[in-house]
C-alpha cells in the first residue's frame, strides 16, 4: 500500500464512478442541502458574534447598565452567546440526521456497491 | 506566568508531587495497555479510528482546555473581570465553524493529516510541504507556550526555586509526554487526554459549586463580593474595557484577537487529527457536539472561578503571588478546600500541560512523517511501518526541542504565543481547507500562496509588533523596532490570505475537474473513506 492510495480500487473505473455520483440528481440534492444550512449559519452566528465583540469592544456603556441585580446587558449578551451556540448546534444536528445522513448513506451504498461490481 | 521563586503559602510540594506521580503512574498504566494493540500507521496516527464520538468528544475538550485556558482565564476574570471572559466565549463560538463546515468533511476526506485534504486534487509534494510547514509552526509556538508555562507554574505549585531545578522539571515533563507518545500513540495519547480532561472538568464543577454555596448560588451576590474586594475599582470588573478599552489602538487589537480566536480553531492541526480516531462522519459530529457542551460548560465554571478567586482571595493578593495571573485558580482551591484541594487542582494543571503538550507533539510528528518523509522524500514508495518508523523518531526530536525551547523561554512573556499559534492557524491553515472543501476552481498555486502568505504575513507582522519589542510587557526588552501597531494581527493576515488564495488560483490554469469531483463526493458521502481498525 502507497501512503499516497486514497483508496477505492484501480484510478480509471473508480473515477468514472465518483464522476458518475458528482453528476447524479441525488449527489446535486444532498450537496445543495448541506450549502443551503451551513453557509447561512455560518453568517448568522459569525455576524452575532461579530456584534458581540464590537458592542464589548466600543459600547462600554450600554453593555455596563444593570438589568437586575449586579447582572448587566454585556453579560447577558455573553451567555446568548453560549445559548446561541448550542441551540446552532442543536439545529444542525437534527438538520444533518434528517436532512443529509440518509441521502449521503444511500449515495455511499451505491458507490461502493457499484465499485465492488465493476471489481469482481 | 513569572518566574519568582517561593510557593504559594500553605502549600504543600511533597503533597502536590505525590498527587501528581500518582496521576502519571495511573495514566502511565492505562497506556501502556492501550499500546498493545497499536501496530499499524493507522493505530499509531489514529488510534485505528476505533474511538466513539463521546469518547473523542471528551479528548477534544481536553486537547483544548490548555493550562492557559484553565489557569489564565481564571485569572484574567478575577483580576480584569468581563474582558477575561470574552476569551472563552471567542474560544467557544469558534467550535462552530468546526461543526458546520471542517469536522465531517475533514473525516471524509483524509487520512491521517491535514495534508491529506489540502493535497487531495493538488500537486502532492508542493502542497504536502506547505501544510507541514504550517503544521510545524503552529504545534511549535504553542508547545512553546505550553513548555515555558510548566516553568512558572512549577514555581508557583512546587515551591522550587532555582533556574536549574525548574529546568529539570520541564526536563521530567517533557521525557514523560515523550512516553506517552512513543508507546501509546494516537491511542495511549487519546486514553491520557480523557482522564485529563474528566478530573480537570469534575474539579472545575466541584470549585464552581463550593464557590455558589457560599453565595446561596446567588451569582450576583458573587458579583457584589468580588466588586466589594477589588476596592476603589471594584465596579469596573463588571462591565467590558479594563483590560482592552484603554485606547483606539487597544480596542482594534481586541477586535483583531476576537477573529483570531473564533477563525483559528478550525484550523489548529491538533484539534484536526482528532477528527481521524472516529471511524465515521457522524462520530465526528458526534465529537464536536460533546466537546462544545464540555467545553462550554467548562467556561462557565470559570467565570465563577475567576470571579470566586476575586472575590474570596482578592485581585491584590492574587497579583502579589509568585505565578501573578495564573495562580488565582490554585489559589482559591488553596482559600476553600486547604493543601489537599491545592495538591489535587496543582496535579490537575500539570496533567494539564502534560496531555496537551503530548497531543501537539504527535500531530507535529505525524505531519513531518506522513507528509514530508513518506510523500515529499520519498514519493509515496515507502511503508507505513518505516513511516511510523520515523514518525517515533520524530518525537523525540520534537520532545528535546520543546524541553530546550521550554526552558529557554522559562521566564518569559509567553501568552503572545498562543495568541501567534491561533493566528497563524487562522490565516495558514483556516482559508486553505475551507477553498479546498468548498471552492471548485481552487489549486496548487492558490494553496500555496495562502498557505504561505498567510504565515509568512502572520509571523512578520508578530515580529514588528509590540508584542515582541517597544514595550515594558514586550519579549525583548529595551530594544524598539516595532512598526506594526496590534500584538494581533489576525485582522490583517487573515483577510491577506483569503485574498492570497484567490489571487494565486485564478492566476494559474491548473485545475483537476476529475479529482474535484471525487473529493466532493467522498467528503460528503464519506464513500470510500478510511474504516475502522477492528482487533
Amino acid at each position: 500500500m502507497s501512503t499516497t492510495d486514497t483508496g477505492g480500487g484501480p484510478p480509471d473505473t473508480s473515477e468514472t464512478i465518483w464522476e458518475r455520483a458528482h453528476e447524479s440528481t441525488e449527489f446535486r440534492e444532498l450537496r445543495s442541502r448541506l450549502r443551503r444550512f451551513v453557509f447561512p449559519m455560518t453568517a448568522v452566528f459569525l455576524v452575532w458574534y461579530l456584534l458581540y465583540v464590537l458592542l464589548a469592544d466600543y459600547a462600554h456603556g450600554f453593555m455596563s447598565t444593570k438589568v437586575f441585580g449586579n447582572i448587566n446587558v454585556g453579560l447577558i449578551f455573553g451567555l446568548l452567546q453560549f445559548v446561541s451556540t448550542f441551540v446552532i448546534t442543536g439545529l444542525y444536528v437534527r438538520y444533518a440526521n434528517r436532512k443529509l445522513d440518509p441521502v449521503a448513506e444511500k449515495i455511499r451504498e451505491d458507490i461502493e456497491g457499484d465499485s465492488a461490481k465493476e471489481q469482481a | 506566568m513569572t518566574n519568582i521563586a517561593a510557593g504559594v503559602e500553605g502549600s504543600n510540594p511533597l503533597l502536590n508531587i505525590g498527587i501528581f506521580a500518582l496521576f502519571v503512574v495511573i495514566t502511565l498504566v492505562i497506556v501502556f495497555r492501550a499500546s498493545r494493540n497499536t501496530k499499524t500507521a493507522s493505530d499509531y496516527y489514529a488510534a485505528g479510528r476505533a474511538f466513539t464520538g463521546p469518547q473523542n468528544g471528551i479528548a477534544i475538550s481536553g486537547d483544548y482546555l490548555s493550562a492557559a485556558s484553565f489557569l489564565g482565564i481564571a485569572g484574567a476574570i478575577a483580576i480584569n473581570g468581563y474582558d477575561g471572559f470574552l476569551y472563552s466565549i471567542g474560544f467557544l463560538v469558534a467550535w462552530l465553524v468546526a461543526l458546520l463546515l471542517v469536522a465531517e468533511l475533514l473525516r471524509n476526506t483524509g487520512k491521517f493529516t491535514m495534508g491529506d485534504v489540502l493535497a487531495f486534487r493538488m500537486k502532492q509534494r508542493p502542497v504536502r510541504a506547505a501544510a507541514a510547514t504550517s503544521t510545524l509552526a503552529v504545534s511549535f509556538f504553542y508547545l512553546l507556550a505550553q513548555m515555558a508555562g510548566a516553568g512558572g507554574l512549577v514555581a508557583l505549585l512546587l515551591g522550587v526555586e532555582s533556574g536549574f531545578a525548574q529546568a529539570v522539571v520541564i526536563a521530567v515533563v517533557g521525557i514523560i509526554m515523550i512516553a506517552y507518545v512513543l508507546i501509546g500513540g494516537m491511542k495511549g495519547t487519546t486514553w491520557v487526554q480523557i482522564i485529563k480532561a474528566a478530573l480537570l472538568i469534575v474539579g472545575a464543577l466541584a470549585i464552581t459549586l463550593w464557590v455558589l454555596g457560599k453565595y446561596n448560588f446567588n451569582f450576583s451576590s458573587l458579583l457584589q463580593a468580588a466588586v466589594d474586594k477589588a476596592g476603589k475599582a471594584g465596579e469596573t470588573l463588571l462591565g467590558p474595557g479594563k483590560q482592552y478599552g484603554a485606547t483606539g489602538t487597544s480596542k482594534l487589537d481586541f477586535f483583531s484577537l476576537g477573529i483570531a480566536l473564533v477563525l483559528g480553531t478550525a484550523g489548529l492541526p491538533h484539534v484536526l487529527m482528532r477528527f481521524y480516531t472516529v471511524p465515521t462522519a457522524r462520530d465526528a459530529r458526534r465529537s464536536v457536539v460533546w466537546a462544545i457542551g464540555l467545553i462550554g460548560l467548562f467556561y462557565l465554571f470559570t467565570l465563577v472561578l475567576g470571579y470566586g478567586a476575586g472575590a474570596l482571595v482578592g485581585p491584590d493578593a492574587i497579583k502579589k503571588a509568585p505565578g501573578g495571573v495564573n495562580s488565582a485558580a490554585p489559589l482559591l482551591a488553596l482559600e476553600l478546600g486547604g493543601p489537599v484541594l491545592l495538591g489535587l487542582i496543582s496535579a490537575i494543571a500539570f496533567a494539564t500541560i502534560l496531555a496537551v503538550v503530548a497531543g501537539l507533539t504527535i500531530t507535529a510528528s505525524a505531519s513531518f512523517a506522513h507528509d514530508v518523509y513518506a510523500n515529499v522524500v520519498k514519493r509515496g514508495k515507502t511503508s507505513p511501518d518505516s513511516e511510523v518508523k520515523v514518525a517515533r523518531i520524530t518525537a523525540v526530536v520534537i520532545g528535546i526541542v520543546a524541553i530546550g525551547g521550554g526552558i529557554l523561554a522559562n521566564g518569559q512573556n509567553v501568552a503572545f504565543l498562543v495568541a501567534l499559534a491561533f493566528a497563524v492557524a487562522a490565516s495558514a491553515n483556516l482559508p486553505t481547507i475551507l477553498y479546498s472543501l468548498f471552492w471548485k476552481r481552487f489549486n496548487t498555486q492558490g494553496a500555496l500562496w495562502s498557505i504561505y502568505g498567510g504565515l509568512a504575513i502572520t509571523v512578520v507582522l508578530i515580529v514588528f509588533s509590540p508584542a515582541v519589542s517597544g514595550k515594558s510587557t514586550s519579549m525583548i526588552k529595551g530594544a524598539d523596532f516595532a512598526w506594526f501597531p496590534l500584538s494581533n494581527p489576525g485582522i490583517v493576515s487573515i483577510p491577506a490570505a483569503f485574498i492570497l488564495g484567490w489571487l494565486g488560483t485564478v492566476l494559474s490554469k491548473e485545475h483537476d475537474e476529475k479529482k474535484y469531483a471525487e473529493m466532493e463526493v467522498r467528503s460528503l458521502t464519506g464513500a470510500g473513506a478510511e474504516k475502522a481498525v477492528v482487533h
